[in-house]
């Protein structure tokens, strides 16, 4: 068992950092202030591939394993956690669902243009009755000749408005259970922008990863081939839930990436803080809570590497199950990031209160990590579900 | 059209420099980098390949971990990597590089040769040209912007104040400045891409028309007496007086000096 880097997820990393510290960073304060989604930032990674980097090259993404993908969101958020989610709904619940479920006319027609940022993709399960509880979902698709017809509307999308290809889950049927209740069951369906039908409702004003587009999705009589389907019909739920096994794989990521940046610039800031005529690292209280959020970090690190390496074997064609590592990471990464960026503040003094010092916009990101893509209630049925089956 | 860049992997001085006992450079202590000037180098031709469409190979001379910068430039879009490594070759001076590097091109086609200015850790400038040397090309130093014109490229060259316009005929070496250009990134594809590429490894054995007495440290004219970072400036000295009299002290202090 190696836990060392290989010298080409090395390199990786250096140019994640470097694009990081270059193009992120110097954004990040304004695109939380004016909560304005980073399109310039989007086309650049585009340009460098960023947007497709676990996507095959034959459907013109950069071919790299998901260790390198989860590395690129990690790096992301330790500068600016909007970026960082950019990245991982684009390519964890758009791009990866249809690299796994589509047809091969559906892959080239869609993953191209989302490999090369060109088109950027969003995930539609949640409602405003629908969260934890699939079941709740209202949003239903009708066969009607050669089209499907859905109505409903989806909340708290990311990417929402600024999304182009649009992976949606709705009801197409309700059958009796075992126990003659009713059942709904669910299909999965690619929309696309500027289809008759689809619009978008409210913008949500968010505590943190305040640049990410967070919409409402509307479906009125939208009017979508049958070949929009994507896998079989009826299938819908399992696939949203292997989605979001990958997806919270990525949020892992992302919430590591905000702990780390926070720990970094506590570091920082606490060798030059001097009080009672001394650096407060000089302080045991201070190197004691450095040495706590910096073994938490390292674990959170190993936990989402080993979840990353996990899929990265099915991806390969082995028939494992990920579920368990991506709902463990995704745990208890969320709950590092959350404690780390709040320590963070609390080593900051005052100044971690104020806006102009990262870390308190860090610890704002930090806290939707313990709840989008599965909260953290939901990853732990996850994993006691796996322990008492 | 081919086209050779000379590239050095060097340490990053951007951290200060970091020295031994002995006063020689403790490169272990310092991350290692491309050489910011044929980083520029590389990225003009790579330009050139996207523009024109060409055959980018880099070549380096140092130490088996030198791989890393060829990967680098591959990893951004060069075709080849050449290194050229071995002990006999080691604490060469700028005239001993020139010297190895000429006996690589020799193996090679090329059409362009481009080379950095200088690099950050020997500032000497000196290794680009005597390239040219050895080869009988053209050299045109310090460009800021590279075209091709049919069998020429028409170069820039940089002064302080100005800069000239210059045709060369192919082959012919340039050597870019840092400011020539914003080097692209890498991109994850290209490094696992570049991983996975071979890279050709050359010895002694391997360079052309050389002479073993103008390798390595034997070969170098060269001898570093001592080494030392920048030393920081003064204060200074601070005088408060009005706009003439402040006049009149320069103009003292100027003479004095024996500037004016």
């Amino acid at each position: 068992m190696d836990f060392t880097l290989s010298k080409k997820h090395e390199m990786a990393r250096q140019l994640f950092k470097d694009f990081a510290e270059t193009e992120v960073k110097p954004l990040a304060q304004e695109v939380d202030e004016t909560e304005h989604f980073p399109m310039a930032t989007v086309e650049k990674m585009g340009k460098y591939g960023f947007m497709g980097i676990p996507i095959p090259k034959e459907y013109g993404g950069q071919g790299c394993d998901i260790l390198s993908y989860v590395m690129c969101v990690e790096e992301l958020s330790k500068v600016c956690g909007t970026t960082g989610v950019v990245v991982s709904a684009h390519t964890s619940l758009c791009a990866d669902p249809i690299l796994t479920y589509g047809t091969e006319e559906q892959k080239k027609k869609y993953l191209p243009d989302l490999a090369s940022g060109k088109k950027i993709g969003a995930f539609g399960l949640t409602e405003p009755g629908a969260g934890t509880d699939a079941q709740g979902v209202q949003t239903k698709a009708v066969l009607d000749g050669d089209e499907w017809v859905l109505n409903g509307s989806k909340c708290f999308i990311t990417n929402g408005e600024v999304g182009d290809i649009y992976i949606i889950i709705a009801y197409t049927d309700v059958v009796e259970d075992k126990r003659g209740r009713k059942v709904k069951k669910f299909s999965a369906f690619i929309v696309e922008k500027g289809t008759p039908g689809f619009s978008f409702g409210t913008k949500e004003k968010k505590m943190g990863i305040r640049g990410s587009s967070t919409y409402e999705l509307i479906f009125q009589d939208c009017r979508i081939p049958k070949d929009a389907l994507l896998g079989p019909q009826g299938k819908g739920f399992p696939i949203a839930m292997h989605t979001l096994d990958g997806g919270r794989i990525g949020i892992a990521s992302q919430a590591l990436g905000l702990a780390e940046g926070a720990l970094e610039r506590t570091i920082e800031y606490t060798k030059e803080r001097k009080q009672f005529g001394r650096s407060i690292s000089a302080q045991q209280n201070t190197q004691f809570q450095l040495a706590d959020m910096a073994t938490k970090v390292e674990a959170a690190r190993n936990l989402v590497y080993k979840a990353a390496m996990k899929k990265q074997q099915f991806a390969e064609g082995q028939k494992v199950s990920y579920s368990v590592e991506a709902a463990m990471a995704k745990l208890y990464a969320a709950e590092v990031a959350m404690e780390v960026t709040t320590k963070a503040v609390q080593l900051h003094g005052g100044y971690g209160y104020i806006r102009e010092y990262d870390v308190e916009r860090m610890m704002r990101d930090a806290k939707i990590t313990e709840i989008y893509e599965g909260t953290s209630e939901v990853q732990r049925m996850v994993i006691s579900g796996s322990l008492l089956k | 059209m081919k086209i050779v860049v000379c590239v050095k992997q060097v340490p990053d001085t951007k951290g200060g420099v970091k020295f031994n006992p002995d006063g020689t450079l403790d490169r272990g202590a310092m991350l290692a980098i491309m050489n910011p000037d044929d980083k520029a180098g590389l990225e003009a031709a790579l330009r050139l390949k996207d523009e024109y469409g060409a055959e980018v190979t880099v070549l380096t001379m140092g130490l088996p971990k030198a791989e890393e910068v060829l990967r680098e430039a591959m990893a951004m879009g060069a075709d080849k990597g050449i290194l050229v490594t071995d002990r006999v070759l080691g604490g060469a001076d700028t005239w001993a590089t020139s010297t190895t590097l000429a006996g690589a091109l020799r193996n090679l086609e090329y059409d362009l040769i481009i080379t950095g200015r200088q690099a950050i850790d020997g500032d000497t400038a000196q290794v680009g040209p005597q390239i040219s040397e050895h080869l009988d090309l053209p050299v045109i130093s310090y460009a800021k912007d590279i075209k091709i014109e049919g069998d020429s490229v028409v170069v820039e060259r940089q002064y302080d104040d100005r800069y000239h316009v210059l045709k060369a005929k192919m082959p012919c070496l340039v050597t870019a400045l840092s400011e020539l250009n914003e080097p692209r990134y890498m991109t994850p594809g290209g490094i696992f891409d570049a991983y996975d590429a071979e890279i050709t490894v050359w010895g002694r054995k391997d360079l052309k028309d050389v002479d073993d007495a103008n390798l390595g440290l034997n070969g170098s004219p060269t001898k570093i007496a001592k080494a030392s970072d920048k030393v920081r400036k003064g204060a200074g000295e601070k005088v408060e007086l009005d706009a003439d009299e402040s006049v009149a002290y320069i103009m003292g202090k100027l003479k004095e000096k024996h500037v004016i």
